[in-house]
């Protein structure tokens, strides 16, 4: 994937570059030695796009991920969120993996967290809170802390906490992977809803081929470590989606497209990780 | 009837049927364990065992009376089984208090050592209800007399007043110290837990003088101290003992919060501070409030010590006094006071923890 030509590679015409990564490096020092996580790493992704990042564990997926967070630093090369027109809207916020909502706030004051360290005023980042609250159906339970909580529900008052925050870029870090397969399916759908509705951009990464192509609106499909980009799929799927898409050949289509890419991949970090 | 040939009326369903059929050892399995229990007891009075291997036919009587229990249980219906839960739990203290009240009652045991429970709640309540002359104390204190001694002497009036209450001292000395010594280990295992360099430094001495006996630097206290026989030293004891206890566990609660925590506050722009005071704080509270508990255990048992070596008022004082002059009632009578301050406390502590922490509720 050189770098000529990125527009061509957006979902639309008409979009502009929002985060860009070229020739990105990552290595880390262990005690055997230095490890490299991403190597040449080169990535576009649009205003308004979802992009979905794939690829073996290990190939340093989350690793951009976190950069973009600015919870680590690349080593080398360039990755940058090109700001918006307000320099007071956060750049990038995380859908953690592990769910990440403070078991010390009830939902409310989770979902408001974002809006408090932005010293937002109170009744102000209560009554966003409780709007994006009502939005992943939670309204009941605003209350409650999340020890009281399915983990399902975790992770909706973890999406919620991320976009009450009204980020320009929103990661996530296989936000569903914890799930069980229903709760996963549902979240899905109720992620495409919000996203159609808000439009930001995301990435998002994930291990499931079914849900890269469910969600996005391109898929990356990454090399085995060190991590680069090994090929783009784009997902010309019309939107509004829901779950009955998965049974369509187009669907199957793709999802094959993107596991050819992987499959080797999927091998030769499985070969490399004993 | 009608479960057996659910089970399909082969021979190995019926297993499989068993816990909610008959119990194990049939219908008349209670009865083994009451008649040797009976027997245990009957022979004892028979044959004069009581005298000498008291011990031993109350080790048995123990195992016929869980053998018993442990078969009525399943007898029972659902609802009364909680109730029979919290029976076997008062039941056998109260039974441990009836055979103390009867061995002692009968000689068995020496009741010059081992007063029977009732002269003890005898002697408890005159410790409470009477005024030591000698010794110019009482147990609670008497605050009803408070407007006639601040009428005659103002607050000097008030504050003997206030120093003549055993109970009122030793708590005095435990909460002081455990205020001087507890917030302060609090902030330095803040510091120690967000602090590399910090940690290096301290964390070897801290563990060294962690597991030194606090009642062996009392002598020092003693001398650090310009009156050495006032209260400035056994306060400090506690505040010392309280201090390394909870600041070495509010480092550990401090290292042990998750990183996913403060990676979310990171990337919601926490700043130091609000990291501090929305993440670091409240996800080192469990550990804190455990190191809390354990320092207030460890405070009331050196106030103990540190009484009984040194003090003219005090819990620990007054055990020490009654068994010098060998009044065995009051000294156990002492003792139940400690056990019931060790009891409060405890339970005013979790009231606290409750209180803080309201996310760890039910």
């Amino acid at each position: 994937m050189g770098a000529s030509g990125p527009a061509a590679r957006y979902a639309r015409a008409d979009m502009v570059a929002k985060i860009v990564a070229r020739g990105a490096e990552k290595r880390f020092p262990t005690r055997r030695g230095i490890v490299v996580a991403l190597r040449d790493f080169d990535a576009e992704i649009a205003e308004g796009e979802f992009v979905c990042l794939v690829g073996p564990s290990g190939c340093g997926k989350s690793t951009f991920l976190r950069i973009l967070a600015g919870l680590d630093h690349a080593t080398g090369g360039e990755v940058r969120i090109e700001p918006g027109a307000d320099p007071r809207q956060p750049l990038a916020n995380v859908v953690f993996q592990e769910y990440a909502v403070f078991p010390w706030k009830t939902v409310l004051h989770n979902v408001a967290f974002g809006l408090e360290m932005r010293g937002v005023a109170r009744a102000e980042r209560e009554a966003t809170a409780r709007r994006w609250i009502d939005k992943v159906a939670l309204t009941r339970f605003a209350d409650l802390y999340p020890a009281q909580l399915s983990g399902g529900m975790k992770q909706r008052v973890s999406i919620a906490r991320a976009l009450a925050n009204d980020p320009q870029v929103l990661l996530m870090d296989e936000p569903l992977g914890a799930l069980d397969a229903q709760t996963r399916a549902v979240l899905q759908e109720e992620l495409t809803r919000l996203w159609e509705e808000t439009r930001k951009t995301v990435l998002y990464v994930t291990h499931s081929i079914d849900e890269a192509v469910f969600l996005g609106d391109r898929v990356v499909v990454m090399t085995a470590h060190p991590g680069t980009v090994k090929t783009v799929i784009d997902v010309d799927l019309p939107r509004p989606r829901d779950l009955g898409v998965m049974a369509t050949p187009a669907f199957a289509a793709l999802t094959g497209a993107v596991w050819d890419a992987l499959r080797d991949e999927v091998r030769r970090a499985m070969e490399e990780q004993p | 009837m009608r479960r057996r040939r659910a089970a399909g009326g082969a021979g190995v369903g019926a297993e499989f049927v068993r816990p909610v059929g008959p119990p194990p050892g049939g219908h008349g399995a209670w009865a083994w364990p009451l008649t040797a229990l009976l027997a245990t007891v009957a022979a004892g009075f028979a044959f004069g065992l009581w005298t000498r291997g008291w011990w031993a036919l109350l080790a048995v009587s123990f195992v016929c009376v869980v053998l018993l229990a442990q078969e009525l249980e399943p007898r029972l219906p659902m609802r009364w089984r909680g109730a029979f839960q919290r029976g076997l739990a008062l039941g056998f203290p109260l039974a441990l208090l009836l055979v103390w009240e009867a061995l002692a009652g009968s000689g068995i045991l020496n009741p010059r050592w081992f007063p029977p429970p009732s002269r003890i709640a005898a002697a408890l309540w005159e410790l409470t209800a009477t005024y030591d002359r000698f010794n110019r104390t009482t147990l609670l204190g008497r605050p009803w007399l408070a407007p006639g001694a601040f009428a005659e002497s103002g607050w000097a009036g008030l504050a003997a007043l206030a120093r003549e209450s055993h109970v009122g001292a030793t708590l005095g000395r435990v909460l002081g110290g455990f205020a001087i010594g507890a917030v302060p280990g609090v902030l330095l295992g803040m510091v120690m837990g967000l602090n590399r360099t910090v940690r290096m430094m301290l964390d070897a001495t801290m563990s060294a003088i962690y597991v030194l006996p606090k009642i062996a630097i009392f002598p020092i206290l003693m001398l650090v101290f310009p009156n050495p026989f006032g209260e400035g030293p056994k306060v400090a004891v506690v505040a010392i003992s309280a201090f390394f206890l909870v600041a070495i566990s509010t480092m550990a609660g401090v290292q042990g919060i998750d990183r996913v925590y403060l990676e979310a506050g990171r990337n919601f722009g926490a700043s130091r501070a609000q990291m501090l005071r929305h993440v670091i704080l409240p996800g080192a509270l469990p550990i804190v409030f455990s190191g809390l508990r354990l320092a207030l255990g460890t405070a009331l048992i050196v106030i103990v010590a540190v009484e009984f070596v040194r003090a003219d008022r005090g819990v620990g004082f007054l055990i020490y006094y009654y068994w010098q002059v060998l009044v065995t009632p009051r000294m156990y009578a002492a003792l139940v006071v400690v056990m019931l301050l060790g009891v409060g406390l405890t339970a005013l502590l979790q009231w606290v923890e409750r209180l803080v922490m309201p996310w760890r509720r039910g």
